[in-house]
């Protein structure tokens, strides 16, 4: 099966680990992602002005793209994103013009030099597409259990929120992650602030905020038991992972776990070669944890 | 003492915000919601619903002085938690637009540390000047 792909800009740069070791997971289950012949930034975050179309533009273009793509290549009208905050902003833009026609108009008028966009692209989150290929499809190719790791679920705002975005039936207390990383063996726990925000970009200019909520965030999970964290979403990552230096300057007693993307433990689990899995680019190595856990040997 | 008569002024402020953020702000009647879940409450001088009370009362000076709406980080928490609801990041969002498109700018990108920079990924940088920047 092939599907449109759009990586985004992170993916190319600080989260290349995400992109290897989804692509790899991917692969694995016989789907191939076709990355738009082109693309730009989405903007990152949905405007949340009522009056400026401006901002919307940039992710209408990308779904412009993944409509014409998928014309041309005869390919389901899909867009699967993997990154939390492209995922939410290309999902919110879509909604917006599907759901008013004079915008639509406005803005395809304004970008004369595109194709009109239909407003017919369904996009979708990876873990929306493991989950509608089948939980079973993910123990059938599970060959190295994840039942020795407890893992905390971290859906952060944007894979839930606002509710016409959300990968899940219950923002409130969503299961798609648990469904999948338990797919693969793991074992879950249930924390409070799972779908809690971990101060997001406010990481460029108070960093003190986002160190509090890594603190915050980590001794819940630790203090249930979890060996680590695992999420979705590049800018989550670097919060619950680089700020655990910040957060242990004010918490001398907090303990470190490391932070995983979702595909680079199913990697595991599927027996894919540890190197496609970017194990090397975090910032509390997980090394470690996994080679006690037996899950890599070196 | 807090005059809440509203002057012409005041009418136009609320009704400012009103149609920026596509917000219905009388509609909130202070359950306190909005700010007993935010994350960021901690840092900020006023609460989220004590935001939305300036706003209802038409201080515009007042609420646009406080750190709230910089603080805020676009959650949702709070819009999917209120009982009226209204969409609260919406209201931020208004509030914030109000200063940075008088070409105030709320962040210098000149003051990050080149290693800082280096290493922030690049929705980190995209978003805070998209929510701080005109
Ligand atoms: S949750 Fe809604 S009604 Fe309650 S204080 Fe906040 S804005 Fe007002
Ligand atoms: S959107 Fe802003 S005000 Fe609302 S809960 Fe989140 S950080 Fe707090």
């Amino acid at each position: 099966m092939e599907i449109a792909y759009y990586p985004g800009c992170t993916l190319r740069t600080s989260a290349k680990n995400f992109e290897s070791s989804s692509i790899a997971v991917a692969d694995h289950l016989g789907i191939t992602f076709k990355e738009l012949s082109q693309w730009n930034c989405c903007g990152t975050v949905y405007s949340l002005a009522s009056d400026d179309l401006m901002k919307h533009l940039a992710p209408v273009r990308v779904l412009i793209r993944a409509q014409e793509d998928n014309k041309e290549n005869g390919l389901d009208n899909k867009l699967v994103t993997l990154c939390s905050m492209c995922y939410n902003t290309v999902k919110m833009a879509n909604h917006l013009v599907k759901n008013d026609e004079e915008k639509l108009d406005t803005i395809n008028q304004f970008m004369d030099e595109e194709p009109d966009y239909e407003a017919d692209v369904n996009v979708l989150h990876f873990l929306q597409l493991l989950d509608e290929i089948g939980i079973d499809r993910i123990k059938e190719n599970t060959k190295k259990s994840l039942e020795v790791l407890n893992l905390a679920c971290y859906y952060g705002c944007y894979l839930l929120r606002p509710e016409e975005a959300s990968i899940d039936e219950e923002p409130e207390a969503p299961s798609i992650m648990e469904r999948i990383m338990e797919a693969a063996g793991a074992r879950t726990i249930d924390y409070p602030f799972k779908n809690e925000c971990c101060g997001s970009y406010l990481t460029v200019t108070e960093k003190k905020y986002t160190a509090e909520r890594t603190y915050k965030i980590i001794s819940s999970v630790v203090n249930r038991g979890a060996d680590a964290i695992v999420l979705s979403c590049p800018l989550c990552a670097f919060n619950l992972d680089r700020r655990q230096k910040q957060a242990k300057e004010l918490h001398a007693n907090m303990k470190s776990i490391p932070i995983f993307y979702f595909p680079q433990l199913l990697g595991l689990a599927f027996g894919i070669n540890s190197n496609e899995l970017g194990f090397n680019m975090h910032y509390v190595d997980p090394r470690p944890l996994l080679k006690e856990k037996r899950l890599i040997k070196r | 003492m807090v005059d809440i008569t509203l002057d012409q002024d005041k009418k136009d402020f609320i009704a400012e915000i009103e149609k920026l953020s596509g917000q219905k702000i009388m509609r909130c009647y202070q359950c306190g919601r909005c700010s007993a879940g935010c994350p960021l409450a901690d840092y900020m001088d006023l609460l989220p619903n004590q935001v939305i009370k300036y706003v209802q009362l038409g201080l515009d000076k007042e609420v646009l002085e406080c750190n709230t709406i910089w603080v805020c980080a676009a959650c949702y928490r709070c819009s999917v938690v209120c009982p009226k609801d209204i969409d609260i990041a919406r209201l931020m969002e208004a509030l914030r637009l109000l200063i940075l498109r008088d070409d105030i700018e709320k962040m210098d990108i000149n003051k990050i540390k080149k290693e800082e920079y280096a290493e922030l990924p690049q929705i980190a940088l995209v978003a805070s000047m998209r929510k701080y920047t005109s």
